[in-house]
């Protein structure tokens, strides 16, 4: 086991920093009250590309990701450093509208949250809160998104009814076409698989790639094998410090620095 | 694990057969069997299901004395006859007791009987030793008769020829009678409740009208001569309206003579007669040649009686329409007030407010309002709504009405709203639980989405905490129906003349003082002037609201439970 104090400095394989970047983090700390729960992370996320985040339990890799569309802000006593781009604007920018900001991220939580509503009013769900009311644009969109997440074929005949009705594999792909329906830049994913069974999973994995090319994706994952199968980048994270970045290949044959090593085939974590 | 083995052994003990050799095994088998009940909490278990039984009963048993002596005040009951001190007489037996004669000091079983005849010289609840009632002597051809004043009658029925000799009616000609009486009285109500109010109630707006010229006048608000044809426009209005209102007072008085000729005779056992006009008389039956169909056609109709007609003989007979209305449409008033008051309250404490001590303290005050007794509230909605609120509306408002006051008395607005304060701490106290159960992913979904504050309560949060707030509803609902000390101080009353809600513009009175079955069944048993008399009334009464304050919490139950059904899954939107 790793002292704080003998934690080897962030290492991010070059190949990750070529490109263009969709989201810069730079020299971020986050604490909760006192305790701090993000060590000065400095990572460039690609566009159009996937990249996950490992690491073991209460290593901050959530928490980053919860930063990026600023849903830390509805915790208390939460205090930020530094700074996280999303495209060319910060995020924590003084005058911006947050709500806009969200608007561009989508979000994939570890349990489906579907709302106690129709399939359809779920999915068009952001586009009402932004005004959209046009019938035609709503249909649509829902389609598209359904579509996307590969559940039309399955509720294309019971729209109108509860979402509550799904089950549990088709309730977070219904959370996936709520998440895109807004036609974000970015797709942010907390443990997306955590709650669902292996043939879920799967068919959710599927989607994440097929997303590849049209958002950035960033999953938080805590199965190894998930992050290797689904993205081009890994990062680790490990006691609020990320350890190490680069391409998932790099990371998982010949990762640079030992702490990595180890967690990756299983001695800790 | 305990119970799994000592059921095991139990089997086993029962198939082998009890030989002298196993006996002591036997025991300690036992032994350990009490020991494992002891350990398993048996006894427990017994002493809980002992107390919800016995609160089943009890509740069982309130239900049975209030519904059982409530129906049976309008079931029509057999009339036997009773040894008097010369003569039988009539009477319907009542409850038996053990008393003492006043007159021997002698102890005696004695019955209460009900004579009816009030007008007849006849004591109408008598205490009768059980001997002198005369059971198996039941005249088919008495007659129980409703009427208008003086209470029922029992006895027989004549009618007068030309010639003034008396002869006992047959039925059928009863019955037409009957009929003619009810059409006329039909006749003259409709005139009297809808054209005669009409013009009451145009001649009241112009003399206010005039009386509104004449203070504007010595105000100078307006010339001499415009003031001058103002009144005079007013004068010749209220003078033609006066006109009307003679000639259908004239067109009354005709119909009411007409109506008075037709009369009938009350023959009471005692020898006593009585002439009355035949519209005089409600209903009449009976009561010892009833099949069990009729019986049951004359409960029900005395029921509806009972639930749609106003109020007769100072409340001891009649309907309780006018405290029924009154009930339900105070606690609608209330629901008003109280459901948006509470709900935004709440949300601003536990959504919008910045959680710190002062939010605490609210909450602890909130809380302990909830336990203020309730006449604390009547004398604070009699002090601020009706002296302060009230008197400055009527100031304001309804200045030509004063001296009288309009809302500067207690009404039924006054008495919704002090219910309303009363109910508010259990509305704002179940929706702050039922807006904390709302889960943080649904919230952190709806913020993911990049909606605002707002949009999430409004679309998200409130939704979901909807059924929650709804039996918080149901509470408050349940607590206001039942409350009667602060409605006697703000706008209940005995007898109003007027339902709050009538066709006169504006339709809607809320300054009016109201009729509430809570305080009419108090006023029932405590103010009337015989308890033997009201009796039947308060638990007929009592009965109505209990199967209103079922019923309307049955309502909201139904609605609550479409809510969840909406918001756990299941069904269509």
């Amino acid at each position: 086991m790793l002292n704080p104090a003998d934690l080897p400095s962030t290492f991010v394989h070059p190949e990750s920093c070529s490109g263009p970047a969709q989201i810069s983090i730079q020299n971020f700390n986050l604490w909760y009250g006192k305790s701090q729960a993000l060590h000065s992370i400095n990572l460039p996320i690609l566009q159009h590309e996937i990249t996950s985040f490992i690491g073991p339990s209460g290593c901050g890799k959530s928490t980053l990701l919860r930063a990026i569309n600023r849903l830390n802000d509805l915790i208390d006593n939460v205090t930020v450093d530094g700074d996280i781009r999303v495209g060319e604007r910060s995020v924590y920018e003084r005058h911006l509208d947050v709500t806009s900001l969200r608007k561009r991220i989508g979000m994939v939580f570890q349990k489906s949250n579907p709302f106690p509503m129709s399939i359809y009013e779920n999915v068009c769900y952001p586009l009402r809160i932004s005004g959209i009311t046009s019938r035609a644009t709503l249909d649509e969109a829902v389609e598209t998104s359904l579509r996307s997440s590969a559940l039309w074929d399955e509720v294309k005949d019971r729209l109108k009814r509860s979402a509550l009705d799904l089950s549990g594999g088709q309730q977070q792909r219904l959370c996936i076409a709520r998440a895109i329906a807004g036609n974000p830049e970015v797709l942010l994913m907390d443990e997306p698989c955590s709650a669902l069974d292996p043939i879920s999973t799967a068919k959710i994995e599927e989607l994440i790639l097929e997303m590849k090319g049209r958002f950035t994706v960033v999953i938080v994952t805590h199965s190894m094998a998930q992050a290797s199968r689904v993205s081009d980048h890994t990062a680790f994270f490990y006691l609020g410090r990320l350890i190490e970045a680069g391409p998932t290949k790099r990371l998982f044959e010949n990762a640079h620095s030992k702490a990595t090593q180890d967690y990756i085939s299983g001695r800790f974590g | 694990m305990f119970s799994f083995g000592s059921k095991q052994s139990d089997s086993q003990g029962a198939s082998q057969a009890p030989q002298p050799a196993v006996l002591f095994k036997t025991a300690v088998r036992i032994r350990s069997r009490a020991a494992n009940n002891a350990t398993e909490g048996i006894p427990w278990i017994w002493v809980c299901a002992g107390a919800l039984v016995t609160i089943l009963l009890l509740i069982a048993g309130l239900f049975g004395v209030i519904l059982s002596q409530g129906l049976s005040a309008l079931w029509p009951h057999q009339v036997i006859k009773i040894q008097s001190e010369n003569a039988l007489v009539l009477g319907i037996p009542m409850r038996q007791e053990e008393g003492t004669d006043p007159n021997t000091n002698v102890k005696q079983m004695r019955r209460l009987v009900y004579q009816a005849n009030r007008d007849f010289g006849v004591n109408e609840f008598a205490f009768v030793p059980v001997e002198r009632l005369v059971e198996s002597e039941r005249p088919k051809d008495v007659w129980f008769v409703e009427r208008r004043e003086w209470g029922p009658f029992l006895g027989r029925i004549q009618t007068s020829d030309s010639n003034g000799v008396a002869t006992d009616v047959d039925s059928k000609t009863l019955s037409a009678m009957l009929v003619g009486g009810a059409e006329r009285s039909k006749q003259l109500l409709h005139i009297e409740k809808g054209a005669l109010a009409d013009l009451n109630a145009t001649m009241e707006d112009l003399r206010l009208e005039k009386k509104s010229i004449e203070r504007q006048l010595e105000a100078g608000a307006i010339p001499d001569d415009e003031a001058t044809a103002k009144s005079s426009n007013v004068e010749s209005q209220l003078a033609r309206v006066s006109k009307d209102h003679a000639a259908l007072s004239t067109q009354v008085q005709e119909l009411r003579s007409v109506d008075e000729a037709i009369k009938i005779t009350l023959l009471a056992d005692n020898g006593q007669t009585k002439t009355l006009p035949v519209s005089q008389i409600l209903r009449v039956f009976q009561p010892n040649s009833l099949s069990w169909i009729e019986r049951l056609g004359i409960f029900f109709s005395r029921l509806w009686g009972f639930v749609s007609e106003e109020p007769r003989e100072a409340n001891t007979e009649g309907g309780v329409f006018p405290a029924l209305f009154g009930t339900v449409a105070m606690t609608i008033i209330m629901t008003v007030f109280v459901l948006p008051v509470g709900v935004m309250t709440a949300v601003y404490m536990r959504e919008i407010a910045k959680q710190g001590v002062l939010v605490s303290l609210v909450r602890i005050a909130v809380n302990n309002l909830a336990g203020v007794p309730s006449i604390v509230y009547g004398v604070f909605g009699v002090g601020f709504f009706c002296y302060t609120v009230g008197a400055s509306i009527d100031q304001l408002f309804f200045q030509e009405k004063l001296p009288n006051p309009t809302f500067g008395t207690g009404g039924i607005l006054w008495a919704s709203l002090t219910l309303a304060l009363l109910t508010v701490p259990v509305v704002i106290v179940s929706t702050e639980e039922a807006l904390s159960a709302v889960p943080r992913s649904l919230r952190e979904a709806s913020y993911g989405c990049g909606a605002t504050r707002m949009q999430t309560l409004w679309n998200i949060v409130l939704p979901k905490a909807l059924p929650g707030v709804m039996t918080g509803l149901i509470l408050a609902m349940a607590r206001a129906v039942g409350e009667v000390a602060p409605l006697l101080m703000t706008g209940v009353v005995k007898l109003a003349p007027a339902l709050p809600v009538d066709s006169h513009f504006p339709f809607v009175h809320l300054e009016r003082s109201f009729m509430h079955l809570g305080f009419h069944i108090y006023d029932l048993g405590f103010q009337s002037r015989s308890t033997e008399l009201s009796r039947p009334m308060v638990f007929a009464s009592t009965s109505l609201l209990v199967a209103v304050v079922l019923s309307l919490n049955f309502i909201a139950i139904k609605i609550r439970s479409q809510l969840r059904k909406r918001f756990e899954g299941r069904g269509a939107f």
